[in-house]
């Protein structure tokens, strides 16, 4: 063998290798890896349930079913079914004026769609108390009609969804984008009219996306602390979110029951991940089956 | 040639968008304007620069630069054993990342405040080598640590994935190492993700609430964070200084999403070229 084959067979080597770390350099830092989300991820939810079940799961039980409990988890239900249908509305509507058409101030409307999430939450609940509150923009004139907003439903379910406003929109535009909209001219040309092409056309196309942005939305509109806090006045069996409940009862040093209702809210956010997950897979599947026609046109 | 028709929808998905956010959005936070505006410019200045609140600016802006130092760090190492090492229970993991998305942020703080307090898991043994966490900056670092994450990996691991095996592998050829090749081919290109991830995780945690108020234990001018003096404010009917304190971290904020904007723009810009 030529010392120039050896050469040669070496860099090869080489090449094919390249993107290969020392296994030791590659378990250290899985290893460091691992232990921050061991610390930071998997200690923190197991230390729910553990403090959850502390006083036994008769304890655990009496948590969730307290009276005060059902009624905050009505009520963070309720606001969610209310909130999260209104921001998937708009979302496929926004999407599809911003991927469909081109118009000015395009992008200045997608600043705006995405402000809710650079706004702090206590910042997003303040808001609806200089609007609403009893020395508010519409204060007196809601106290000489005997409305409550403030303190009461109406102010929970409009800062949960200032809260949960961008999340539809903000999942949709890409991938709308990323689609065009080839399919739709298609239909249209061949003599569909606008419902027709969003529901035959486009929805398929979305549809595990819209899945992923509805999933991430319902999770931050059954959470929300911050802005719902603000706005809510804490009134127990009124209007306590599950979230304000879990905040109550660990005020009022009964630690096991916070955790209980909190371990319910920790439920929630695995099966908001286990869905996420799939979705977030199925639609990458779909992307890759949508555009297979497109390559064997090309060859 | 299909003649280009525009596709119908347009005025009732567009008059739809702007009438939700006009109502929903911009009216409602326009409230915070006018509401300083009736202030003097005197008791504005006040209210912002009172020594409780300029002590809790500095705490807030202490805390979520350092947690989002922390995750720029641990992020860029998740995202680069998430995308290059192949090991048992990778998805798993990727997965957890967006724990913190997805989980209300008061029982994320809940369950940091178990872990760390002084009878916690961790906590226990922190305090035995007198390091206290609960109730200290510390605590509110960590909190601020576990909200940040997933921004910073979310936005590298795209970059990773995109990164051409050719270069790295030209460079090893070339006879570059290892380390060489990771710190003058790699590290170059994450650049501008590792910034706008530290951005998006610095913006986040300014205006934190949920996570921080358990572990904090709220002592003003010592573990008192800005948006908690806002609710303080507001639970004292003060509602002119909670506004006053809150234009001053809309600003903040606001300024922070223009740099992640042209930060982003960087990024595409330089992944282009």
């Amino acid at each position: 063998m030529s010392q120039e084959t050896i050469l040669r067979s070496a860099q090869v080597t080489d090449a094919r290798f390249a993107r290969s770390d020392p296994p030791v350099a590659r378990w250290l830092l899985i290893a460091l890896a691992l232990l921050f989300v061991g610390v930071f991820l998997v200690l923190p939810l197991v230390a729910v349930f553990a403090a959850g079940l502390a006083k036994g799961v008769g304890a655990y039980w009496a948590a969730i079913s307290d009276p005060d409990a059902w009624s905050a988890i009505k009520l963070t239900l309720l606001a969610a079914a209310i909130a999260v249908p209104l921001n998937t509305v708009f979302g496929v509507a926004a999407a599809w004026a911003v991927t469909k058409f081109d118009f000015r101030g395009k992008q200045l409307l997608i600043t705006l769609i995405d402000l809710p999430f650079a706004v702090s939450p206590v910042i997003s609940g303040l808001i609806f108390v200089l609007l609403f509150g009893s020395r508010g923009i519409f204060g007196p004139w809601l106290i000489a009609h005997s409305i409550r907003i403030l303190f009461a439903l109406p102010g929970i379910i409009l800062a949960t969804t200032f809260v949960t406003f961008p999340f539809v929109a903000r999942t949709l535009i890409p991938l709308m984008q990323a689609q065009g909209m080839e399919e739709e001219e298609a239909a249209m040309v061949l003599g569909a009219n606008g419902w027709q092409i969003f529901r035959r056309v486009t929805l398929p196309n979305i549809k595990w996306g819209l899945l992923y942005g509805i999933i991430l939305c319902n999770a931050r509109a059954m959470g929300e602390f911050g802005a719902v806090s603000v706005v809510s006045g804490h009134i127990r069996g009124l209007t306590n979110t599950m979230s304000l409940h879990v905040e109550i009862l660990y005020n009022e040093y009964q630690f096991a029951g916070a955790f209980a209702v909190a371990s319910l809210l920790v439920l929630l956010a695995l099966v908001t991940l286990v869905v996420k997950c799939v979705a977030e897979w199925q639609q990458q599947r779909l992307m890759t089956v949508v555009d297979e026609p497109a390559d064997e046109e090309g060859t | 040639m299909v003649k280009h028709r525009a596709l119908p929808g347009f005025g009732l998905t567009l008059g739809y968008t702007l009438t939700y956010v006009g109502l929903l959005v911009l009216i409602p936070l326009s409230t915070i304007f006018f509401k300083t505006a009736t202030m003097s410019w005197d008791r504005f200045w006040a209210v912002v620069l009172d020594p409780r609140a300029v002590a809790a600016y500095r705490l807030t802006l202490f805390a979520s630069l350092t947690a989002a130092l922390i995750n720029a760090v641990f992020g860029l190492l998740l995202a680069w054993v998430l995308e290059r090492y192949p090991f048992p229970g990778r998805r798993l993991v990727d997965g957890l990342v967006d724990l913190p998305f997805a989980l209300p942020t008061s029982v994320g703080g809940l369950a940091l405040t178990a872990v760390f307090a002084k009878t916690g898991w961790l906590g226990r043994y922190l305090e035995a080598a007198g390091i206290k966490v609960a109730f200290t900056p510390l605590g509110i670092i960590i909190a601020l640590t576990f909200i940040g994450l997933p921004f910073v990996v979310r936005t590298i691991q795209p970059v990773l994935q995109d990164l051409d095996a050719e270069l790295e592998e030209a460079a090893a050829t070339l006879g570059a190492g290892r380390l060489q090749t990771f710190r003058r081919v790699i590290l170059p290109a994450l650049v501008p993700p590792v910034l706008t991830g530290f951005a998006l995780a610095f913006a986040r945690a300014i205006g934190e609430y949920g996570s921080v108020v358990f572990i904090s234990g709220n002592m003003p001018m010592k573990t008192e964070i800005a948006t908690l003096l806002i609710v303080t404010r507001l639970e004292q009917f003060d509602y002119a200084g909670a506004t006053a304190i809150a234009v001053v971290m809309l600003a903040v904020s606001f300024a922070l999403l223009l740099v992640i904007n042209l930060l982003q723009w960087w990024s595409v810009k330089r992944s282009a070229a």
